[in-house]
């Protein structure tokens, strides 16, 4: 297979059983992410991208099931000296709570979380918590570990680390809470680092700092990313692949490049339109997207998006679902009006 | 600083936990050494002072001298033909000087270093019952003091179990959910739904009458902890599941920590300002139900004494009327029960994070 695939999630599929009815949180999602790279995942509130996340790692909550698809992970090992041995696992077939998936978390796929307020213990310092992750995946003293936090600390661009080891949580801000959820991510240098909306909540400033600081570790260890956020400032500055997703499902996979100057499916331009831009001087109102997003109890059936779509076509997508269409290489979108035997892409470009 | 360090600040900063922990340390102490402070052997019966009220202690005698030495007057019993009772009335002629670390009963401290020293005690003929003597004339002091072994570790070792218990049920029934938590909690309603008191007396009175005292001290402390366990496991459950949703435990698990890493490294400790402020405020009750079981004589059995047992002999109006210095285990067990309420209030504040 493919060297620098690291990643591929294949028509996965996580539903949640809860007593008000069945909750299709992610229902058919496929993407692959290229090693070394940063893969963003937009969408809004509730799309699914955390708990595509938490399938991953396998760390999906109950009520929360897999119930479809495959996680191949390409694991790389190069301990025989004789280059680099890929090994491919399929994480959803490994035991959640077993041993390998245990080492897989933490120790080669990792995650920094959005609340740098909670994610860390506040009965431990923020040494105890890093060492906890290095001690758990390597076999090190105590001392090394203690050098290790201590040096991860520097990476992270913490003010005096030898000192700082030693605090608790709450005597850091929210920016140095979440370096060091950065740190304890990368402590055990793994291939793959999720970061699920890390800079949601910090402040502008501060948000500026830490994807300054992924981006240049993301460089200098050539961790691959997989960024999920909300804000599509974070995947112009961040990423290089973008995946966009709404009700569970991909919509539009491309470069970012391209996301933002030839976006093909409706959503993903009315999410465009949506965001301010600095450099309009017209006194223009902000498009929202019209509607709200749908009860995830009752998903209409079809293309999820058709109820808000400005380009709906009555009795095609309300009933059928569209697959994925590559309308250019390396560019794939599930939209009926890219359909090459519907020929309806004259009136797309008609209407922007 | 860390949390333990906040907590302890916040706790020395409330004089009145600080007072009543002080109170209870002396309390512990006075069972360590029971042997050298009792100036008699509990169990010694003497039929010469049969209810015999408390003895003062003096400094100046009936001339009006001073007595750099504190005294107390020798006894003089006549039996009332009347009422046929035994009279104890102070017969001023006679001073018995108290003196310390005198030659007493010989005993073993802690059980290793054969003594016969005890703190304080008058020389022979002359007796020091300071709060008098039961009805077969034994020194009620001396009985305080040894009962207070019973009554005092009874608590802590009741407590011991309770957290055992109700920590590790709750724990697992919060963090685990589903089956396990039904059947956990269905069992805690079924045992609070109990009515406690004749819980107890049915299963002390149960326990086989040959046992010795250490077997029953314990199957009595396992008695109370049977119901004791209940409300600690559930605040234990409701702290875990606040804690299971909470962000670093996921982070915990993403950093590829095992469930029994998660539970005894992250749950637990996180619980444990809030099972010892628990565990602290639930010893008093285990003391006053050793209390009311040893006064319903399901307890400790003669000759042991513990404060209930002491208090059994307190039973009927007659004998609190006549004798009302039998009621004196009864202040003791006041006094235990209001400092270990008060040190776990301390606790409380001071453990609880949003306190100024």
């Amino acid at each position: 297979m493919d060297q620098d695939v690291i990643l591929q999630v294949d028509d996965l599929r996580v539903h949640f059983f809860t007593q008000e009815g069945l909750v299709r949180a992610v229902d058919g999602v496929s993407f692959t992410a290229k090693r070394g790279q940063v893969l963003g995942i937009v969408g809004e509130s509730g799309c699914g991208k955390s708990v595509t996340a938490q399938a991953i790692l396998r760390i999906v909550p109950p009520p929360g099931e897999i119930v479809g698809g495959k996680i191949i992970y390409y694991r790389q090992s190069s301990n025989n000296g004789a280059g680099n041995v890929t090994q491919t696992v399929d994480l959803t077939a490994l035991p959640a709570r077993g041993r390998e998936m245990r080492e897989i978390r933490g120790g080669e796929i990792s995650m920094v979380f959005q609340e740098p307020m909670t994610s860390l213990d506040p009965v431990y310092t923020i040494g105890d918590q890093i060492m906890e992750a290095i001690t758990l995946h390597q076999k090190v003293n105590k001392s090394e570990a203690r050098e290790r936090a201590i040096e991860m600390l520097r990476l992270v661009g913490m003010p005096r680390p030898e000192e700082t080891i030693d605090n608790y949580p709450h005597q850091l801000s929210g920016g140095m809470r979440q370096r060091v959820m950065i740190a304890i991510a990368l402590s055990c240098s793994p291939s793959l680092l999720i970061a699920d909306e890390p800079t949601t909540a910090l402040d502008v400033t501060t948000e500026a700092q830490i994807l300054e600081l992924m981006r240049g570790l993301q460089q200098e260890l050539g961790t691959t990313i997989l960024l999920i956020t909300h804000n599509l400032g974070v995947i112009a500055e961040m990423c290089d692949d973008v995946i966009v997703m709404y009700l569970g499902k991909v919509v539009e996979h491309t470069d970012v490049d391209t996301l933002f100057f030839n976006p093909k499916h409706p959503y993903t331009q009315a999410l465009l339109q949506s965001i301010p831009r600095i450099e309009s001087t017209k006194k223009e109102r902000l498009k929202p997207i019209r509607g709200i997003v749908p009860d995830p109890y009752a998903i209409p059936s079809g293309c999820p998006f058709w109820p808000r779509c400005d380009h709906y076509i009555p009795g095609l997508c309300d009933r059928e679902e569209p697959d994925y269409i590559t309308v250019e290489p390396d560019h794939e979108v599930r939209c009926h009006l890219y359909d090459p035997e519907r020929k309806t892409n004259a009136q797309v470009n008609e209407s922007r | 600083m860390s949390l333990w360090q906040l907590t302890w600040r916040r706790f020395l900063r409330n004089r009145l936990a600080i007072v009543s922990g002080i109170i209870l340390i002396l309390f512990y102490l006075m069972i360590i050494f029971a042997d050298f402070l009792a100036p008699y052997d509990y169990m010694k019966t003497q039929e010469d002072y049969i209810f015999m009220p408390p003895q003062h202690i003096h400094f100046i005698d009936k001339e009006g001298h001073f007595h750099l030495r504190p005294f107390v007057y020798g006894i003089e019993t006549t039996l009332d033909t009347e009422n046929l009772v035994w009279v104890h009335k102070p017969d001023y002629s006679k001073i018995y000087p108290i003196h310390f670390f005198v030659h007493g009963k010989p005993y073993k401290l802690f059980k290793l270093f054969p003594t016969d020293r005890h703190l304080f005690g008058v020389e022979k003929p002359g007796t020091i019952f300071l709060f008098g003597t039961d009805r077969v004339g034994r020194d009620m002091l001396s009985r305080i003091i040894f009962g207070g072994r019973v009554s005092l570790t009874v608590g802590l070792v009741g407590v011991t179990l309770t957290i055992i218990f109700g920590s590790s049920l709750g724990t697992a029934s919060g963090y685990f959910g589903g089956m396990t938590d039904t059947i956990i909690q269905r069992t805690i309603e079924l045992l609070m739904s109990f009515p406690t008191i004749p819980l107890w007396a049915a299963l002390a009175a149960a326990l086989p009458p040959d046992w010795s005292t250490v077997k029953r001290f314990f199957a009595i402390s396992i008695i109370l902890s049977l119901v004791g366990w209940t409300g600690l496991a559930r605040q234990v459950r409701a702290k875990v599941l606040s804690y299971r949703e909470m962000d670093y435990t996921a982070a915990a698990r993403a950093a590829g920590a095992s469930d029994r890493r998660i539970i005894f490294v992250h749950m637990l400790p996180n619980a444990m300002s809030h099972i010892i402020v628990v565990a602290t405020l639930s010893i008093p009750g285990m003391i006053l139900a050793e209390t009311a079981l040893s006064f319903l004589g399901l307890g400790i059995q003669p000759p042991a004494v513990s404060w209930g047992a002491l208090l059994e002999d307190a039973q009927t109006v007659s004998v609190v009327v006549q004798h009302p210095w039998l009621m004196i285990p009864g202040a003791f067990v006041i006094i235990v029960v209001l400092c270990f309420n008060f040190v776990g209030d301390g606790l409380r504040d001071a453990a609880d994070p949003f306190a100024i």
